[in-house]
């Protein structure tokens, strides 16, 4: 029995993209951009703070962080706490001695949980992005619209000024960009198809993506790829590095990164924390800025 | 019915609390836990977990871990000899029967005894109350008969629990527990009875995740050892944290990795005026006397307290 007849047509099959989000617009067929602060390249820093349950509904995956033994797997479940409670006041400290401000993305089962964190960010004037209701609310295209609704809505509760989205374990519907939109959000940390953050389309009116590099992710690297603390900071220097280099090629440019608390704050990483952060701090030509401030930064950009 | 939080302990800042300091105004206590355990060459199946990767018999790794208890274990205690450090040791209770000169080395060394299970081939998973009771009375006992001394700590076998398994050592009196990974500070747990402190322990610095899991090389534990130590050794300036490395002669003791594992213990070892060099049993007893109470007002004062007891929400 061969593949239906339809396997072989290709309706979306002309100049551009394969749907309406955003349009194909290539890095050597634009004008660069020049920001008003003389900025050559911009980093934000992204701190996760995610709940992971116990008992994980695992749909429509698991999502990567989460529990891996049989139930109740206090294993996983107080590793991943401890970033919580422990490493993200390291980072925190790490970032003020290096006086730089990072955006947040908490999940609303973590604000209503730990009221005393969200107070130590804001009073630190990080900007606090919102991440969905927990780890165990995935987003996905088997969701009706009113459930996927209702989890916007949750969230948005918990973070009622936030300007930035980020979607639990990065994961879409296909009608998660108009439903955030709808719910205010105009920047969203989930796509990374440029190193500017592009306007996306929606029916509610555009939402900013700004780059969040899954290939320099601290849980990708030092947990999956098992990388040194060494090898990750050089990478995230160098990323920062090469868009400055670049500026004269391309103009002004933007990416992101991670720090997950439970991974970058053990305190044998701290070291290379303390690395990046005053690496970036220091680099001629970089500003590292929260998500909206870059968002904010290249809107206002000249070509 | 399952639930999404274990309620066992409450949610606290590690930022601004208030001091600990350790017995002579010490900055961090710093224990070793060799892993000293016994797997069974034909165990029984248990319905959530297989025993071995491969079906019984797994041969290498049965004698790996044998190998462990004949060569690795001795010149594991060789090294802590030279650094006059003494292990607290997470036993599988059944060993004192198969290898009573192992438990007759570190008694005589002075070094403590934990209860990890009967053997780590025999998981926590599916046991009603009566069987979970009976592990620990069999390890109360054993223990006893064989040491003279009553254990006080418990690391469920291969990290296995129940919802009952906290709640029951605290009723036996056991001080602390190794099984929670939340902190780098002992914190009081909610368990309907007794004194039981979650004792930091440690799966990141632990050998098995390091050498096994992350396959990281012998150099790179060193280097992450020492690089935790200054650490948590820095905050303990603040308020004393504690490290712990837990350990598994079959793993550290092999040929190639043991000189350069001793570059850290060397390194630690020189800080000996700034840390308190000690079984998990005196801070859990010296955690329980001093701090407990401290530590449980300061949690209730951040106004996040949940109440009820591990399992059981208010």
């Amino acid at each position: 029995m061969p593949l239906p007849e339809d396997y072989l047509t290709y309706p979306h099959r002309s100049h551009g993209m394969d749907q309406d989000l955003y349009y194909w617009d290539p890095a050597d067929r634009r004008a660069p951009v020049q920001l008003a602060s003389g900025a050559k390249a911009m980093a934000t820093i992204v701190v996760p703070l995610e709940f992971f349950p116990l008992n994980p509904p695992g749909e429509p995956f698991k999502h990567p962080g989460a529990m891996k033994t049989p139930y109740p797997d206090l294993r996983h479940f107080t590793t991943r706490d401890y970033g919580n409670r422990v490493g993200v006041y390291r980072l925190l400290r790490a970032l003020d001695a290096a006086g730089l401000k990072a955006t947040f993305a908490v999940n609303a089962e973590i604000a209503r949980r730990y009221p005393p964190l969200i107070e130590a960010i804001r009073a630190a004037g990080h900007e606090i992005a919102a991440h969905g209701v927990s780890t165990a609310h995935i987003h996905h295209a088997g969701l009706s619209g009113a459930e996927e609704l209702a989890l916007i809505e949750n969230t948005r509760k918990a973070f009622p000024e936030a300007r930035t989205w980020m979607s639990p374990a990065r994961n879409q519907s296909f009608k998660t960009m108009d439903l955030i939109r709808q719910a205010g959000f105009d920047i969203c940390l989930d796509w990374e198809m440029d190193q500017r953050p592009p306007p996306m389309r929606t029916k509610a009116g555009p939402v900013h993506a700004l780059p969040l590099m899954n290939e320099l992710g601290d849980f990708k690297l030092l947990l999956d790829r098992s990388q040194s603390e060494d090898e990750w900071a050089d990478q995230i220097l160098e990323a920062a590095r090469f868009h400055v280099d670049e500026h004269e090629q391309r103009g002004a440019q933007c990416f992101a990164f991670t720090l997950t608390p439970y991974a970058a704050g053990q305190p044998f990483r701290m070291h290379a924390v303390r690395r990046i952060l005053e690496g970036l701090a220091s680099m001629e030509g970089l500003t590292v800025a929260t998500a909206t401030d870059t968002v904010d930064a290249f809107s206002e950009g000249t070509t | 019915m399952t639930r999404p939080d274990p309620n066992l302990y409450d949610y606290w800042p590690y930022q601004g609390r208030p001091k600990i300091e350790w017995p002579g105004g010490k900055k961090l206590a710093f224990w070793i836990a060799p892993n000293i355990e016994y797997y069974e060459f034909d165990p029984p199946p248990n319905p959530q977990r297989q025993p071995w990767p491969r079906p019984n018999p797994d041969i290498v790794g049965y004698s790996q871990r044998d190998w462990g208890n004949r060569i690795g274990h001795w010149r594991l205690m060789d090294l802590l000899d030279k650094y006059d450090m003494r292990g607290s040791i997470s036993l599988s209770i059944g060993l004192i029967d198969h290898h009573p000169e192992i438990i007759e080395a570190c008694k005589e060394r002075h070094w403590e005894f934990f209860s990890h299970g009967i053997y780590n081939t025999r998981y926590s998973y599916g046991m009603d109350e009566a069987q979970e009771r009976a592990v620990i009375e069999d390890s109360i006992k054993s223990a006893q008969d064989a040491t003279g001394d009553r254990i006080r700590g418990y690391l469920a076998p291969a990290l296995t629990h129940t919802e009952r398994t906290l709640d029951l050592i605290a009723e036996y009196d056991f001080w602390y527990s190794c099984d929670l990974f939340q902190d780098d500070q002992p914190q009081p747990l909610k368990t309907t009875t007794g004194k039981l402190v979650s004792m930091p322990y440690s799966l990141e610095v632990n050998d098995v995740i390091t050498y096994s899991v992350q396959g990281w090389s012998p150099q790179r534990y060193t280097d992450i050892l020492i690089r935790h130590f200054d650490q948590l050794l820095e905050e303990g300036e603040e308020s004393g944290t504690v490290m712990c490395i837990p350990l598994h002669a079959y793993l550290v003791s092999q040929p190639h990795r043991l000189r350069v594992f001793e570059e850290a213990l060397k390194h630690i070892a020189a800080h000996r005026d700034d840390i308190w060099i000690t079984t998990g049993a005196e801070i859990a007893q010296h955690f329980r006397d001093t701090y407990w109470d401290q530590s449980l007002a300061d949690i209730s004062a951040r106004g996040v307290a949940t109440g009820g007891t591990g399992f059981a929400p208010a």
